[in-house]
């Protein structure tokens, strides 16, 4: 990925597009990629109109609700139980939720 | 055609009321109605025939008991598929999800439990929520029931066009940039888009956790009133939530179903119409104009110059907070899993987790989800965050002072809500960008959080069918959209001679 703060072209590269779709963990096929990769461009050259629209002066909303650390008392109360959590898992084992491999062999 | 599913909520809450039916009579009403029709339609994801019969019979019992639980009790619901519903599946339209039923109910669903609503079922929606028309379903786009060839609108075409097609008085959708409004305006029906945090978000499974909005679907202004009275207020489970009393929402639109608009400031936004609007759908627009000034309102043009850009910053600003919120659908703890297959097609013996989660992500999403992950993993990358996200979280600012200055000029805003009316299924459907332009009036709303309605507003020339009229109020307002809503409503209906979906053709349904 270029390094630059502004892009100097809003286009995106097939390549691109399946690295980005590799760093979101979706398996994309060369048809996949040959689908999107042109759309993903159109739709950047569009937005790409946002920039130097506001000055530097102007600060960023995340959030329509000015709200920051909301907090509810530190009371116990009820959640849902093991097997209720369980219940949609693909595959369970003693109470826990079994999944692949995580580490490397050895 | 049962004459029951041809009422409204409030009359149906009257009838109740007067013992004049029950809600089992008509909870099983709307379930023969959707027997009938929604094979054609396909509104509902899944129906719950005996779930929704054995909440009328307690509703009738409550109401027997001289107790009725709320002013809905016993008034049948449909609910979008994105709202965690306790035993009864919540797909949001994937297949990522297909079969998984919550151990929960979200807090709209717990409050209409508690208020007495059965729930008939789930309705379609695009796949999580992404998009203008629910073509991007996985389960197969719902038809519009004023022209079965075209589109119902989305991403909640499912809850408008149960409501459009008799086939429940009530639904609950979700307004992200636009759908509960669109869909609204292209059926014929009524959609409101609380205050951002004005319904709580718990298990509303998140598109965009800043934009997300439910809120009523219905087919009129007191209706609307009366249910989001029911789901409104403030929820300890939504730490977005307002922690304030919600404004007197029905009485609102019962004072202004008198159609007196005397001494409103009604300001039309400059930005929200014109260049990308229909001619037909401006054409009924103006004409209400006409007829708000006629009812004593008084018209001002405003303008808010940023609302350009209010497209180009929602789709940097959606897609990077749906990539990161779908990002918990990792084939680990629920959902869909998938072993990855080699080459020769076979399972890859002993795959990592993740190759589990790419295999699973690439089966389970469809291309509007993917396509909008990877926009959104784009805005949030390093060398982009500064130039895309950065810079659409300022024009964001830009938007909310538009509005600001714009209610200091007028009580609301009114738009079309939509650019057009419904367009044929298959039309837009690989072409995104053309999509994304249908929310281009109701995105505004979402960005700085202010609350929206969509009225019906006639009929386009071209083409005969609905168009919306979409009014704006400030953050906590709520009231006002009611009162003037409803005001638009009576002016309709006076004109008309009748709300404008009577005249939708009739669904032909088997033989009754």
């Amino acid at each position: 990925m270029p390094e630059a703060s502004v892009p100097d072209s809003f286009g995106i590269t097939r390549d691109e597009v399946a690295h980005l779709a590799n760093l979101a963990r979706i398996d994309l096929d060369d048809a996949e990629l040959d689908h999107l990769a042109p759309q993903l461009s159109v739709i950047l050259e569009s937005i790409a109109s946002i920039q130097g629209v506001a000055g530097a002066d102007v600060p960023p909303t995340s959030h329509a609700l000015p709200l920051t650390n909301v907090f509810r008392d530190d009371v116990v109360v009820p959640g849902l139980t093991a097997e209720q959590a369980l219940s949609g898992a693909p595959e369970q084992e003693q109470q826990r939720f079994s999944v692949p491999k995580i580490l490397g062999e050895e | 055609m049962s004459d029951l599913t041809r009422r409204t909520a409030a009359e149906l809450a009257d009838a109740l009321a007067g013992g004049e039916t029950t809600s089992v009579e008509l909870t099983q009403a709307h379930l023969d109605r959707i027997a009938a029709v929604d094979g054609d339609v396909h509104a509902f994801l899944h129906i719950d025939g005996e779930g929704a019969l054995a909440q009328a019979a307690a509703a009738d019992a409550r109401r027997a008991a001289g107790a009725p639980a709320s002013p809905l009790d016993g008034v049948p619901i449909a609910v979008k598929d994105v709202m965690a519903t306790a035993g009864l599946p919540t797909t949001c339209g994937s297949r990522i999800l297909e079969g998984w039923v919550p151990p929960y109910d979200a807090t709209v669903v717990k409050r209409l439990r508690e208020a007495g609503l059965p729930i008939l079922g789930k309705t379609n929606m695009d796949e999580f929520a992404m998009g203008s028309s629910t073509e991007h379903s996985a389960y197969g786009a719902t038809h519009n029931p004023w022209d079965l060839s075209r589109i119902p609108g989305g991403s909640g075409g499912g809850s408008a066009a149960a409501v459009a097609a008799y086939e429940a008085p009530l639904a609950i959708g979700t307004d992200t940039g636009g759908s509960i409004r669109q869909p609204g305006a292209v059926t014929g029906t009524v959609g409101v888009k609380p205050t951002y945090g004005g319904v709580s978000r718990y298990g509303l499974v998140a598109l965009a956790n800043s934009l997300d909005q439910a809120g009523p679907v219905t087919r009129t202004v007191l209706d609307a009133a009366l249910l989001h009275e029911i789901i409104g207020g403030h929820d300890p489970l939504d730490s977005t939530s307002i922690d304030a009393p919600l404004p007197k929402l029905v009485d609102a639109a019962r004072e202004g179903a008198s159609g007196d608009l005397t001494g409103v400031r009604i300001g039309v936004v400059t930005e929200l119409g014109g260049e990308g609007y229909q001619p037909g759908v401006l054409a009924r627009f103006q004409e209400s104009v006409e007829l708000m000034t006629k009812a004593g309102a008084e018209v001002v043009e405003v303008s808010c110059p940023t609302f350009v850009h209010a497209l180009a910053t929602y789709y940097l600003i959606l897609p990077a907070e749906a990539s990161s919120n779908l990002a918990k659908f990792d084939a680990m703890r629920y959902g869909l899993r998938v072993l990855p297959e080699g080459p020769d097609g076979t399972v890859l013996p002993s795959p990592s987790a993740e190759e589990v989660m790419r295999a699973t992500r690439d089966a389970g999403f469809g291309d509007e989800v993917k396509r909008r992950i990877i926009l959104g993993t784009y805005a949030l990358s390093s060398g982009y965050y500064d130039a895309y996200y950065g810079q659409a979280q300022k024009v964001r600012t830009l938007v909310s002072r538009d509005f600001e200055a714009a209610f200091q000029q007028a009580d609301v805003l009114i738009s079309p809500t939509a650019p057009t009316t419904a367009f044929k299924l298959g039309e837009k459907v690989d072409d995104p960008l053309a999509m994304y332009l249908n929310d281009l009036a109701t995105i505004p709303a979402n960005l700085s959080g202010v609350p929206g309605i969509s009225v019906p507003n006639g009929l386009a020339d071209e083409d005969g069918l609905p168009s919306g009229i979409q009014i704006l109020a400030p953050a906590l307002a709520d009231d006002r959209v009611y009162r003037v809503g409803a005001a638009v409503e009576a002016l309709h209906i006076a004109a008309w001679g009748g709300p404008l979906l009577a005249q939708a053709p009739e669904l032909e349904g088997p033989a009754r």
